[in-house]
């Protein structure tokens, strides 16, 4: 492990959040190092999404501290854009701007935020395009495509910008079940290719193949981290477990 | 009492002397109000209480009260006061013309902008939430994602609007405009028809509602090509 001594891209200490009496968050402390993919798992309600919302500040958290690629997150940084920029997140409704075609979806940032020509940010985005394999969509409007592959045009959008990590925010939750394994096989290859990420999913399979942690969050707190393995084989927590069986039974 | 079908097709030519007048306090008073309105939109989201209150106000103010009355004041009123009289924008309050386009936009902004917010407001979370996630900044936010979908989603009730101020166009004649409506009273005045005339000037209306409806309706279908399957 030669990037043992690097910096973590994400630093979590101490993270709390409520909203109004609801404590979605009660001090989350994670790191994640370049490289690492990190699943987070949890009944719904569980303060996943609100986690992972926190780290590119589409949630501001209360107290704690977070820091993205050496920058700390608090309400007088100016420059929340240029951190959002180096975190690409995936939704789970997608969120494709239904006013424009595929690819001007993924050209859109690469112009305004990367300040990139018409035809350069069309290569680039084109080329990313391909490695979600949908190419021959350019043209298209969103709603003109299927969900998986209006899912993979999110997931080429937030790659364009060439971020640091990515966010996936249960991203096969809105899919038909035919459809979610396309999208999963377009994660797996960006994972064997070095991606870092954390994502939120419920599809325990994944989990296993492409994880090298698996976080259990349950009533706003990490009830357990570990590698895959020991999660499913040797859960600590009667949480965990009592989560497993639910998951499984069905 | 008698009909006279040929008082209609007679009136028709004369009172197309109107028209002019009338597409004049359309246009004018449309442009007008619709820059006053994206005006007050933006003072209405930009989240501070003294841009959002007075606009808040204004918007109270113009939708309820009739624009009749306010055609009235600005009309009448306004002249009352010596500080207006001896203001640059003395040589537009002191035409009919003037006070007739200012009622109308003054009005319209007010509708508009509620129209608009619609729209704004309309527009998904998750939308906004998507052009932050790539680093967007809140102006381009608002100028590449927000605003064609508000449009789009504005489109049938701006034009609802629209027609609407075709005719409220036409309570210009009561303070001595030759619109239209201005116009026809005047005939009816030589000829003591009012049923025919007033029938005539409706006809025309009507001409012209229809040509807007189809205008508008072809913008919203340009406008809404990406959301047909």
């Amino acid at each position: 492990m030669n990037d043992s001594k690097q910096e973590p891209i994400i630093i979590l200490k101490d993270v709390c959040k409520s909203f109004g009496d609801f404590q979605a968050l009660r001090n989350i402390n994670l790191e994640v190092n370049k490289g690492q993919r990190i699943v987070v798992c949890g009944p719904s309600g569980s303060g996943k999404s609100t986690m992972i919302r926190c780290i590119n500040r589409l949630e501001e958290h209360d107290s704690g501290k977070i820091i993205v690629s050496g920058r700390e997150l608090t309400s007088e940084v100016k420059d929340i854009d240029a951190v959002r920029s180096e975190v690409g997140m995936v939704f789970q409704n997608f969120n494709l701007f239904p006013h424009l075609t595929v690819i001007k979806n993924l050209m859109l940032a690469l112009k305004l935020v990367r300040k990139m020509k018409k035809s350069q940010a069309k290569k680039v985005a084109m080329g990313f395009l391909e490695r979600v394999r949908i190419p021959e969509q350019a043209d298209k409007y969103p709603i003109q495509l299927s969900g998986g592959q209006q899912q993979r045009v999110a997931i080429a959008r937030a790659l364009c910008m060439n971020p640091e990590v990515m966010l996936f925010d249960e991203p096969t939750s809105a899919l038909d079940p035919e459809m979610i394994s396309e999208v999963l096989d377009v994660m797996i290859d960006l994972v064997e290719d070095g991606l870092t990420m954390i994502c939120v999913t419920h599809e325990m399979g994944f989990a296993r193949s492409v994880a090298d942690s698996i976080v259990f969050m349950d009533y706003g707190e990490i009830v357990e981290m570990k590698p895959p393995d020991e999660f499913f084989e040797n859960p600590e927590s009667d949480r965990t477990k009592l989560f497993l069986s639910q998951i499984i039974s069905h | 009492m008698n009909f006279e079908f040929y008082l209609i097709l007679e009136s028709i030519p004369k009172m197309l002397a109107g028209l002019g007048m009338t597409m004049q306090l359309l246009f004018l008073s449309s442009f007008f109000g619709l820059s006053l309105a994206i005006l007050l939109l933006l003072m209405r989201i930009s989240g501070r209480w003294f841009l959002c209150f007075p606009a808040f106000m204004y918007i109270y103010f113009f939708r309820g009260t009739p624009i009749l009355v306010q055609i009235f004041v600005i009309y009448h009123g306004l002249p009352q006061f010596e500080f207006i009289r001896e203001s640059i924008f003395w040589s537009i309050l002191r035409e009919p013309f003037g006070c007739a386009v200012l009622a109308l936009s003054l009005n319209s902004g007010a509708y508009v902008s509620e129209i608009l917010r619609g729209g704004y407001l309309g527009v998904e979370k998750g939308l906004h939430e998507a052009g932050m996630a790539l680093g967007l900044s809140k102006h381009h936010r608002f100028f590449y994602v927000t605003t064609p979908i508000a449009v789009r989603l504005a489109i049938p009730a701006y034009s609802n609007d629209f027609i609407s101020m075709i005719k409220a166009t036409s309570l210009a004649s009561t303070i001595t405009l030759l619109e239209m409506t201005g116009v026809a009273r005047t005939i009816v005045a030589e000829t003591f028809a009012p049923y025919e005339i007033f029938i005539a000037a409706a006809i025309i209306y009507l001409v012209i509602a229809w040509f807007f409806q189809r205008a508008f309706g072809l913008f919203e279908r340009h406008m809404s090509r990406y959301i047909k399957q």
